[in-house]
This record gives structure tokens, C-alpha cells and sequence, in this order.
């Protein structure tokens, strides 16, 4: 296998990722469902954005889509994913098996299960040189030993040479990491990259992934649950909710004044800002079924602000100028309150 | 964790197999292992030069010496008696192990590759390509093998190839539909997922990521089938339409001496013996090689011998 040619780099103000209108419809037994409605957001390089949102609001769905891995039974109606200028989504699976690793890549939550268990993890990590760089079996292993000691793997030499289930949930997380910033991409999208993981773990590959994408200016997408790594790590944020997004901005500015309720609710149910000897604030309910979204805006059934406007009609996600939009009729009320 | 050899500390150019038990110190800790292994290897080699030593003795007659019932006294040949002719039971086992394996090796051989090349090119894309696989094997399946075997040995010439070609026929969609099976699986599993997000392409994928996982139960039923290609090769050599006269396999020394089998039981059994053991040795060593390919069992055989005993066969945290 030759040395693929990849389109050139982007130059520095233009998105390295850029995701339009992205809609994903998913076919069940009852008929088509709209999984992911509209989804729009683009980081450049060196930024960091995180996905943020319950559990089936659609994020994994979106990055899914962006790397091209859904499931059959899912497919992407409408929108674009733009990387270095051209769509991913009308590439042919050739030119976009060229794209698949120097310049777009994905860390799983799961990393025993995203690890073969019969291969040495030296030769798992070596793949995408030998794939994309047709470099020899003896080359790759020295690039994967190279990239192993970078994510802080110990005697990488010997290491090599184990097999995924010989190591631990922090290692392995480590080796995909590895193996996912082997070519260098521009953008890394890490979906979940922590879940699985203990607290004093998380710190050590959230540090590791910062440190990375310092020093090869990737532009990460990280999707997740946890508001403290958002607060943490992102510099903006975007939140979805049932498909949709509802609000997105700086992630100083969200957190500290959000111009979305669902934001908001979030933010109040974080055990710090909780007032003693009170029960723990909590969004009631639970998000709408994807058969059952209601027509107006997607929170109205969980919303305190709720009013008949919000039943009638969806709000736009609208930009106010400063780099925030939100989907909320009343989000200039909820500013000033 | 690291079950490092000193062996591979030089650091420069690190073998791979280093790490690893070596297959050999594997084999040796598992003793019915090595013991079939031993076996397997007699009989290859029997296959192989057995010709060259005996030279006609598994064709030469001698009426006087008919139906010899097996005795230490009659020098090597008579070791194991004669059959009706006279002939040398003990020249025959040797002389029918290279055909029997030169016709069940091939045949198991072809269906094992082709099989499994399609199936795992099925299971792995899915769609048309798997249905259109499924229904062929499907269709080979739906004849009963040995008739269809019978049919066309009869049209053609029953030849030691035509054997070949028609027991791999027969056997492919057993591969088949175990291929596919595994790769349908396997094709859904996350690390699969990770190998496309780098860009793997599918025969790419197919060959690093299914093919090892899918390889040890492929074997194992390989050597499964080993002895079911045997057997028919030994029925179809008893309806007279496989192995030829004066060619000898063991099947066939099985069909000719059944009417003896009251008086002259060793005309029967020996070469009976002579299935089971090949057969036996092949299963077990399959099953032992499936442990030893699988990075997460193959602490089974890096046990010392004594400790393994009887309960072998589970980990040492979970002997009570």
C-alpha cells in the first residue's frame, strides 16, 4: 500500500471540523425516527468542544455519523461534516477510508472491547502506519513503541508485546489513545473517553489528552456526561438535548449564566451548588421518547418556564452576537433572572 | 503480568514469539497432547516413507499363509497376521495410511480454505454476498453428501481425485456457515469498529482482526471433519466406488474383512484402531492448540504438570 494523498491541511481561522444541519433518522419496527435533528457545530484546531447531554440525546449517534460508523439501521438524511473543505458524508468509502485516521479519529469509552484480544497491542497500534504509511512490520512496531512511551505506557519495548487483557482500564485507554493520535489527525473526537474509568485515572488521561492535543494542535471533540470535565476541559461547549441542540457557547459563559433552562436545570443539579440540609435540585422527568417528541419546543414537558407559546411553536437555535445562540423563546428573561 | 524470558531482554530486535511460552514447552506440559502429537507424527511419517520400506509386501499373496491370526513368531510381517490372501495386515495398515491421508488431508484441506475464505468474506459483509453464500451452502447441504458422492463417482471414473474434490465439496458449507457465523459476530465488535476508524479496509480487516479470532474453532472443526471425511471415504471405498483394488485405505481393509470378522477379527479391528487413533490425536491436539493460540487461556499450559492434576482445566483462583 502506497502513501495516501490527503487534502491539505486547513489553514488556521477555517474550521478543522464543521458539522451542519447534521440529521440522522434511525428505522425501527414503528417507523422512521429522527435520532439526530439539525445538529450543528465546528471547532478549529487547538480548541476543544464538548458534547454535553443525558444519556440517548443523540451525541455518541453524532459523532457516530461524523466518523462514519453508524448502524445500518440509522442514516444520515440531511446536513454535511466538513473536514480540511470537503463533505465526509458524499465522499465514497475509499476517499474516506483516506481521511479515517491522519485526519479524522475516535477514542471509545470501551477500551477492552475496542482492543482485538488476540493481537499484541505493539501490532495493534502499528496498524494504521502499516495501513495508511505502508510502513513495514518491523517500522510499525518501532512507531507503536515510540507512540506507547509518549501515552506513558512503562517499558514500552516489553509492553509491546502483551496482550489488551494484561493490562488496565487506565493502560488500555492509554493504548487507544495511542492509537488514535498514530497519524496525527486534526480533529480527535473522544466519546466518553472516561466513563469506564476511576476518578484519580480520569485526571491522568484527561491531562494526557490535553497534553496531546497541545502538542499536535488537534481539534477534540469530546462528548460526555460530566459537567466538571466539561468545566474543566473545553473551551465551548454545546448542549443537546432529545436530538436537538439547545444551547452552545463559550463553556465560561454557559455555565455561568445559561440562556437555556434544560442548561440550567443541569447546572443546579450539581451537588456543590446544592444548599445544605435541601433536597438536590433535579430536571423532573425524563426526556421525551424519539417517537414521541412534541412538535413545539423539545423541553416543554420538563420546563418551569413552560408557557402556550412554547407548545405552538419550536424556538430556533439563535444566535445573540456573542458567540452564544441558544433554542429558548425566553432566554433574554432567563439572562436577566 | 509480563511473563518475560530472559530471552527477549536484548532489546534490539525482539522477536515476537519470545513472549510466549515457546510452543514446544506448551505441548510438553500437556501430556495427552504430546501424546497424540507423537502419534500424529508416526503416522505422517509412516505415510510418507512407509512405501519405501515395505515395498510390494502390501500386495504380495501367499495362500498358505491365509487368515494368520497376529503372533511374535512369524518375523515383522506377521506381527499383526495376514488376510485371506496371505497378505501382511501389518504391510497394509502401511501401505493404506498414504492413501487414506493422501485423500482425507486434500479433501479437508480444500474445504477448510474455501470454506472459510467465503464464509468470513459473507459473515463479514453482510447483504446480498452473505445471503447468496448462505443459499449455495444452503443447496450443498440439502443433498445427502454421500449419495451425491455415489452419483458422481459413478458418472466419473471413482478416482483418488474425484474422492478429493467431491468429500471438499461435500464439506464446504460446513466451513461456511461456521465462518460466516463467527464473522457476523466479530464484525460488530468495537475493536472492528476501531480498525475502520483508521481507515483498515475490509479484506485488511478480515485478514488481521476476524481471521485470528475465527482460525482455532475453524481448526477444531476441521479436525472434527477429518474423521467424518475418513468415514466416508471408507463407506464409499466399501460400495467399491472409492479407493480402488489393489490400492489400500483403511476404510477399505475395514469393508473387505467384515465377512472374516467372526473368525479373523484383526483384518477388521487393527485398521478400525488405525481411524480412531488418527482421529482421537487430531481432536485432541485441535483442542489443544485452541488453548495455546488464545493469549487469555494460555496461562492453562504454562502451569506446571503436577499442580494441573486433574482439575486442569480451571484457573487457580477458582480452586477452592
Amino acid at each position: 500500500m502506497t502513501t495516501t494523498a490527503v487534502p491539505a491541511a486547513p489553514s488556521a481561522d477555517t474550521p478543522a471540523l464543521d458539522v451542519e444541519g447534521l440529521c440522522v433518522d434511525l428505522s425501527t419496527p414503528s417507523g422512521r425516527l429522527r435520532a439526530v435533528d439539525g445538529v450543528s457545530f465546528s471547532v478549529r484546531r487547538g480548541r476543544t468542544l464538548a458534547l454535553l447531554g443525558e444519556s440517548g440525546c443523540g451525541k455518541s449517534m453524532t459523532a457516530l455519523s461524523v466518523v462514519g460508523l453508524l448502524d445500518p439501521a440509522a442514516e444520515v438524511t440531511g446536513g454535511a461534516v466538513r473536514v480540511r473543505g470537503s463533505d465526509t458524508l458524499r465522499m465514497s468509502p475509499a476517499e474516506r477510508r483516506k481521511l479515517a485516521g491522519p485526519v479524522l479519529s475516535i477514542v471509545f469509552q470501551d477500551a477492552l472491547t475496542a482492543l482485538n484480544p488476540v493481537q499484541p497491542v505493539g501490532r495493534q497500534i502499528g496498524e494504521p502506519f502499516r495501513i495508511h504509511r505502508g510502513l513495514s512490520r518491523r517500522e510499525a512496531r518501532e512507531k507503536a513503541i515510540e507512540l506507547m512511551t509518549r501515552v506513558g505506557i512503562p517499558e514500552p519495548r516489553e509492553r509491546a508485546r502483551s496482550y489488551p487483557h494484561q493490562f488496565s482500564g487506565g493502560m488500555r485507554q492509554r493504548l487507544l489513545i495511542a492509537m488514535a493520535v498514530a497519524l496525527d489527525p486534526d480533529v480527535l473526537i473522544a466519546d466518553e473517553p472516561t466513563t469506564a474509568l476511576d476518578v484519580t485515572v480520569q485526571a491522568q488521561i484527561m491531562r494526557l489528552l490535553r497534553d496531546l492535543q497541545d502538542e499536535r494542535e488537534m481539534a477534540v471533540v469530546l462528548i460526555t456526561h460530566d459537567l466538571a470535565v466539561v468545566a474543566q476541559r473545553a473551551d465551548d461547549v454545546v448542549v443537546m438535548y432529545a436530538g436537538t441542540v439547545v444551547e452552545e457557547g463559550p463553556v465560561r459563559e454557559v455555565f455561568s449564566r445559561p440562556r437555556h433552562p434544560y442548561t440550567r436545570g443541569l447546572l443546579d443539579s450539581v451537588p456543590e451548588h446544592a444548599v445544605r440540609g435541601r433536597p438536590l435540585p433535579a430536571v423532573p422527568g425524563s426526556p421525551p421518547e424519539l417517537s414521541a417528541v412534541p412538535s413545539g419546543c423539545v423541553f416543554q414537558d420538563r420546563c418551569p418556564l413552560v408557557r402556550e407559546r412554547c407548545v405552538r411553536e419550536r424556538p430556533p437555535l439563535r444566535a445573540s452576537g456573542d458567540g452564544r445562540s441558544a433554542a429558548c423563546h425566553f432566554s433574554e428573561e432567563l439572562a436577566r433572572a | 503480568m509480563t511473563r518475560e524470558e530472559p530471552a527477549g531482554a536484548d532489546g534490539t530486535s525482539p522477536a515476537p514469539a519470545r513472549h510466549r511460552p515457546s510452543w514446544w514447552r506448551m505441548l510438553g506440559r500437556d501430556r495427552a497432547a504430546s501424546a497424540a502429537a507423537v502419534v500424529l507424527a508416526v503416522t505422517t511419517l509412516v505415510a510418507l516413507f512407509g512405501r519405501l520400506v515395505i515395498g510390494d509386501r502390501a500386495q504380495r499373496q501367499d495362500l498358505d499363509a491365509s487368515l494368520r491370526p497376529p503372533s511374535l513368531g512369524e518375523g515383522v510381517y506377521g506381527l499383526l497376521g495376514t488376510d485371506v490372501l496371505g497378505r501382511s495386515v501389518l504391510a497394509r495398515l502401511v501401505d493404506a495410511a498414504a492413501t487414506t491421508l493422501s485423500v482425507a488431508v486434500p479433501a479437508v484441506l480444500c474445504s477448510l480454505l474455501i470454506g472459510s475464505a467465503l464464509g468470513l468474506w459473507a459473515g463479514y459483509h453482510g447483504g446480498r454476498r452473505e445471503s447468496v453464500a448462505m443459499r449455495v451452502a444452503d443447496v450443498i447441504l440439502s443433498f445427502p453428501s454421500l449419495l451425491v458422492a455415489v452419483v458422481v463417482l459413478y458418472v466419473f471414473s471413482p478416482s483418488a481425485l474425484n474422492l478429493v474434490l467431491i468429500l471438499a465439496v461435500a464439506r464446504i458449507p460446513v466451513y461456511l456457515r461456521t465462518a460466516r457465523a463467527e464473522a457476523a459476530e466479530l464484525r460488530s465488535r468495537l475493536f472492528v469498529d476501531a480498525a475502520r476508524t483508521f481507515g483498515t479496509p475490509g479484506r485488511e480487516i478480515i485478514r488481521r482482526h476476524i481471521l485470528p479470532i475465527a482460525l482455532p474453532t475453524l481448526l477444531t472443526v476441521a479436525t472434527l471433519d477429518f474423521c467424518f471425511v475418513m468415514l466416508t471415504e471408507s463407506s464409499l471405498s466399501f460400495l467399491g466406488i472409492g479407493i480402488q483394488p489393489p490400492d489400500v485405505s483403511w476404510g477399505l481393509m475395514v469393508a473387505q474383512g467384515r465377512q472374516y470378522l467372526q473368525t479373523a477379527w484383526w483384518i477388521t479391528v487393527l485398521p478400525g484402531l488405525a481411524i480412531v487413533l488418527t482421529t482421537v490425536s487430531a481432536t485432541v491436539l485441535a483442542a489443544w492448540a485452541r488453548i495455546a493460540t488464545d493469549p487469555a487461556q494460555r496461562w492453562r499450559l504454562t502451569l506446571p504438570v503436577k499442580r494441573r492434576g486433574a482439575s486442569a482445566a480451571v484457573p487457580p483462583e477458582m480452586i477452592p
